[in-house]
């Protein structure tokens, strides 16, 4: 409940660059296992957005338990989450006979959660099952 | 001490090719300068895949190169719809051999372009590219858009050294002399350092480039007085500035690329710079991410006629996109066994594709542990190119580059590792009489 | 190393005045040898009822680099038109105008070439160029730099600083590994980094020089070294209506000036897209009786024919304008790649319609100049491959050339507007094998300074490139002539058997030939401030990340260029 619904996009940052080829790290985690929101999104959570609180994303492709943190720039109704192993639990594999993905623009639905955020070792073990 | 000048950074598409690099006795490298953030910590490096291995009863157990070199080639001798992806983060020798692989095993080769631009070169197979050398953009360009492209995160020393920033001969007074255009779906840093942001709806980018196309072209009066959230009058005196200009470039990235439209966004592109070259000289360039994700579809496109996404599996080459890609093999279900070399697809690929990866064969050759690290059967650590090991490489703009030997390792670069394997897979195929 | 013996072949090698002679050809270590030491052990080739040559030279094909690859990526249909699946010692194939590096090596050494001029070949990006010549099996290979736009050619020609201009030219064909001094639309290219163009005369913009001086002070930088070839010019209005008159004012440019070696001064390459006369493409017609007249009375001047094959290609050149023009004409997909202080590059697919008046004209164009021009010396066959077609063509043009049935048969197949625009019904001469071995490889080895260094000809010494076609000398019929030219009986290539009854046997790697103009010390160091402040202001990559480096090379052949006495 007091959930949202947004166009999510992925894409790159700065420190998901930087941790690329370091992606084990606590800080890859930090950096990636993210979702960037606007303030009137946050509101509409009842959510800070200094990082220490969590959001379930979910779209037609899965769910995903990230943090949630006030993002700069972004109009309503737009969320962010940083390319990587968290933002492509949720997005789907359906390339439409193009080879691409959906990495941007996907519907989804934001909502507080107090569920802990799956380490790297969680998520791939989940693939394994 | 030694110090190695104008070496060139293995990173993004740029290739930075002025970096100063220290190395102390001990042979380790000590300090980069004039590289980026994301550039510096490449080149300086970090934790390391320390050895081969071979996965048994579920746990990764250390083995020379040789084990796991064959035990490589008897998962590619077996496969019967072998993929071999990635290819990026290598240098072209490295792809060279990849190809050969390829042929020689029927697989289904592809790089990381597929899920970056490889849309771009749909487009580009559709209308064409008008482009140019960087060095172009230095000297002559007076507009520098960037197009669902964030430069300062991805890109960070592009502004520097090729565009908006850099003084040429047209353009000595650098940033004074050139207006910049940062056209997105939210505000970014780069945005903010420009003259002119242009905020788009997401998926609107289509629109906004047909009504840009209908100005330049004479047609302004069908244009509505919105166009995905932009205000026609925006976009007119957008395209005043552009019919007023020498010289534009619309660098576009996965803002681009990856929304709905796809490889339709990039047409669109392309046509939008084609009505401009009406009026000026008009070009645009995709913001390439990995240093050579450029060199393989390069090296791709001369060996087997084609860029990526290839299916070598009836002995020429199927070149289908949306069939042959690698997200698509894998989300069908259809490949039985993999090759991933210098790239990540358990962090890079959607979950359905993710899902079948982990369930078949794995060979990674990498220099770091990563996600996919984490269900590979046989894990190969390489030497780093461009700090450890040479090879050509190709820059966003097709500017082929060689980069350096900085560093002894005691690690196999990527070539070598690929022709032992590509060896011992014919030493199997010879024993079994084929 | 084994010894191979070519017996009763009816051979002919212009070079060496052998003109269709039954004779033996002896090979060892890769040589042509007087003879050998032991005829037994030897392999023997029965060349008997058959004609045998030196390998083809090919003087002008667009076979590797940058634009040729933007050209294969552009156009994956193209790609289709040839798929062949691995095959025994063949990799696979695709293309048919713009073949992959695989496809070119094996198509060629099947029409019995052995060596290949790629010649265009920008200096930035000329590992590009080298690295798929090096994935090029078989044949032997060079390329030429593009140094005509340069704005280091062009700053020492405006100062009318010709020392300087011949030291900044061999460093540069040092630092690509070229073989000779390429010009493409000089000025123009230039220009065409503003959407600009211009002509042989006209100012180019913000440099105060013409693209006449640029010609003029090339072919003087040239003939300061014994260079193996002189200039080799694309000049200024390619493919526009009228432009023969500029073509012949581009050939009295370098008249007078003297050759450093015993050679024309000027090869104008791909002379059919420069014949054209009329004011618009409705009034088009050939020019080529003024062209060929005019290469019949000077002796400076060689050429390429350039001829059409009809039928659908790709055309790529470094003219950047003329390929917009090409794109504005057809509306067909455009990739432009202009690179820094250098040169540009077009490419645009285009059919040539036996349908269409002017199409059909051009058509006749490259055949009229084959014919009109009495000396063949002065002669290449090409198709400035792909531009007028792919060069898995050149048996077509062969047999139309050794056959005047053939062409009456095609013109009246192609559009009635060649009897009124072109000469070519009115010719009757018909090329022998002697004539056909001089415009394919002995004509093209001269006018590149090859023959110097074993290629184009048989005589002892030179290299065991040799093409034996399954053909009488005796034959007339063309079409035995076209297929007897397109997959030829055996080609050997440095003493190697690599294509046996018209399947490739052996895929040896080639060379690759460049050449090393040597100037004076103190005048290249004097040049290298220059060249140093290019880089720092201008250029995008580091004056030491600039040179080929030796990998890309791993076959050379340098030939020495010496300061000329």
């Amino acid at each position: 409940m007091g959930g949202v619904r947004v166009i999510l996009i992925s894409g790159r940052t700065l420190e998901q660059g930087t941790n690329l080829e370091n992606k084990l790290s606590d800080e890859y985690m930090n950096a990636t296992a993210v979702c960037e929101l606007s303030e009137r999104e946050l509101e509409k959570l009842g959510l800070k957005g200094d990082g220490t609180e969590r959001v379930r994303v979910r779209t037609s492709a899965g769910e995903i338990v990230v943090a949630a943190k006030k993002g700069e720039g972004y109009p309503e109704g737009v969320a962010f989450i940083p390319m990587g192993p968290w933002a492509n639990a949720v997005v789907n594999g359906n390339t439409k006979g193009s080879g691409m993905p959906f990495f941007k623009g996907i519907e989804a639905e934001i909502e507080p959660t107090d569920d802990e955020i799956p380490s790297i070792y969680d998520l791939m073990r989940r693939y394994k099952e | 001490m030694a110090v190695y000048t104008d070496v060139l950074c293995p990173f993004c598409g740029c290739i930075c090719d002025d970096i100063v690099v220290e190395v102390g006795e001990d042979g380790k490298i000590t300090k980069v300068k004039g590289a980026c953030a994301i550039g510096r910590s490449k080149i300086m490096g970090h934790d390391r895949m320390e050895s081969p291995a071979i996965r048994e009863d579920g746990e990764l157990r250390d083995c020379s190169y040789d084990e796991a070199i064959k035990r490589a080639a008897e998962i590619l001798a077996d496969a019967r719809r072998p993929l071999l992806y990635g290819w990026s983060s290598t240098v072209c020798e490295t792809d060279r051999a990849g190809v050969e692989l390829a042929v020689e095993i029927g697989a289904i080769i592809d790089n990381t372009a597929s899920v970056c631009h490889g849309p771009s070169i749909l487009a580009i197979q559709d209308v064409g590219l008008p482009s140019c050398t960087l060095g172009q953009i230095r000297n002559r360009a007076d507009i520098v858009i960037y197009w669902g492209s964030n430069p300062v995160f991805a890109h960070p020393n592009h502004m520097k050294r090729y565009s908006y920033l850099s003084k040429g001969r047209f353009t000595p007074g650098g940033k004074k002399d050139r207006k910049m255009v940062v056209v997105d779906v939210r505000e970014t840093k780069s945005a903010k350092l420009a003259d002119l942001f242009v905020k788009v709806r997401p998926g609107g980018d289509f629109l906004v480039f047909s009504a840009l196309r209908a100005i330049l072209r004479g047609h302004e009066d069908v244009v509505p007085d919105e166009v995905a959230g932009v205000e026609k009058k925006d976009l007119l005196s957008l395209a005043e500035m552009i019919k007023n200009a020498n010289f534009i470039i619309t660098f576009f990235g996965m803002g681009v690329t990856h929304s709905g439209a796809r490889h339709n966004n990039i047409a669109n592109a392309i046509e939008f710079t084609r009505a401009a070259h009406l009026h000026t000289k008009a070009t645009i360039m995709p913001m390439r991410g990995h240093y050579n994700v450029n060199g393989f579809n390069q090296v791709c496109t001369w060996l087997l006629g084609y860029p990526f996404s290839i299916d070598l599996s009836q002995g020429y080459p199927w070149y289908n996109p949306g069939e042959t890609g690698a997200v698509d093999v894998l989300v069908h279900g259809e490949c039985d066994a993999a090759l991933i070399i210098s790239s990540d697809p358990a962090s890079h690929f959607p979950a359905d594709a993710v899902r079948h990866l982990a369930r078949i064969p794995v060979i990674q050759i990498d220099p770091y542990p990563n996600p996919t690290t984490e269900f590979a059967d046989v894990v190969i650590p390489s030497a780093i190119c461009g700090v450890e090991a040479e090879g050509s490489v190709y820059r966003m703009d097709s500017v082929p580059l060689r980069v350096r030997k900085i560093v002894d390792s005691k690690f196999m670069a990527d070539e070598e590792i690929i022709r032992r394997i590509l060896e011992e897979v014919r030493a199997i195929k010879e024993k079994e009489g084929e | 190393m084994a010894e191979l013996l070519i017996k009763n072949g009816v051979v002919f090698d212009p070079i060496n005045g052998v003109k269709g002679e039954k004779m033996d050809i002896c090979i060892r270590d890769g040589k042509i040898v007087e003879s050998l030491h032991d005829e037994h052990g030897a392999r023997v080739i029965d060349a008997s009822g058959c004609v045998v040559m030196p390998g083809g030279v090919d003087a002008h094909a667009h076979i590797a680099g940058g634009k040729v690859n933007a050209g294969r990526l552009l156009r994956p249909e193209d790609g289709r038109r040839g798929l062949e699946p691995k095959r025994g010692v063949c990799k696979p194939c695709t293309g048919y105008s713009v073949p992959n590096t695989w496809a070119t090596g094996y198509r060629y050494a099947k029409m019995g070439y052995t060596f290949v001029m790629e010649p265009a070949m920008p200096p930035l990006t000329a590992r590009h160029t080298h690295e798929e010549l090096v994935d090029t099996p078989i044949i032997d290979k060079a390329a030429l730099p593009l140094i005509d736009n340069n704005w280091m050619t062009l700053q020492y020609v405006r100062d009318e600083n010709y020392e300087m201009l011949s030291a900044y030219v061999a460093w540069m064909i040092r630092a690509t590994r070229g073989y000779g001094i390429k010009i493409v639309n000089p000025g123009g290219t230039e220009a065409w980094g503003f959407a600009k163009n211009c002509g042989l005369d006209d100012p180019v913009p913000h440099w105060d020089v013409t693209p006449a001086d640029i010609i003029r002070a090339l072919a003087h930088a040239n003939e300061r070294y014994e260079m193996p070839h002189s200039i080799h010019v694309h000049g200024n209005m390619l493919g526009h209506p009228g432009n023969y008159e500029t073509t012949l004012r581009t050939f009295d440019v370098v008249k007078g000036i003297s050759a450093s070696m015993q050679r024309q001064t000027m090869h104008t390459t791909h002379i059919q897209f420069f014949c054209y006369g009329g004011t618009s493409w409705k009034d088009f017609e050939s020019k080529a009786d003024e062209i060929a007249k005019y290469v019949n009375e000077n002796e400076h001047i060689t050429i390429d024919l350039g001829s059409i094959i009809l039928g659908d290609t790709t055309t790529m050149t470094a003219d950047g304008p003329m390929e917009y023009t090409l794109y504005r004409l057809t509306g067909r997909k455009w990739t432009n790649h202009d690179v820094e202080l250098e040169t540009g590059a077009g490419i645009v697919p285009f059919l040539y319609s036996s349908r269409n008046p002017v199409h059909s004209v051009q058509w006749t164009i490259g055949l009229e100049l084959a014919l009109l021009i009495k000396n063949p010396w002065k002669v290449v066959l090409s198709t400035d491959h792909p531009n007028a077609g792919p060069f898995i063509g050149y048996p077509i043009l062969i047999s139309m050339l050794m056959s005047k049935k053939r062409r009456d048969e095609v013109m009246k197949e192609v559009h009635p507007a060649v009897f009124d625009r072109s000469s070519l019904a009115s010719i009757d001469r018909e090329l022998d094998f002697h004539e056909i071995a001089i415009i394919t490889r002995a004509s093209a080895a001269k006018i590149l300074g090859l023959h110097n260094h074993g290629k184009g000809h048989l005589g002892v010494g030179a290299d065991a490139d040799v093409a034996i076609y399954g053909i009488s000398h005796e034959e007339s019929d063309a079409g035995a002539v076209q297929r007897a030219f397109l997959n030829a009986k055996y080609t050997i290539k440095c003493g190697e058997i690599v294509v046996k009854d018209g399947e490739i046997v052996a895929t040896p790697e080639g060379r690759t030939f460049y050449v090393e103009p040597e100037c004076e010390e103190s005048l290249m160091n004097e040049v290298m401030k220059d060249i140093e402040r290019l880089f720092k202001e201008y250029y995008t990559v580091s004056l030491s990340n600039y040179p080929v480096q030796d990998v890309y090379t791993p076959h050379p052949y340098v030939i020495k260029a010496p300061m000329s006495g």
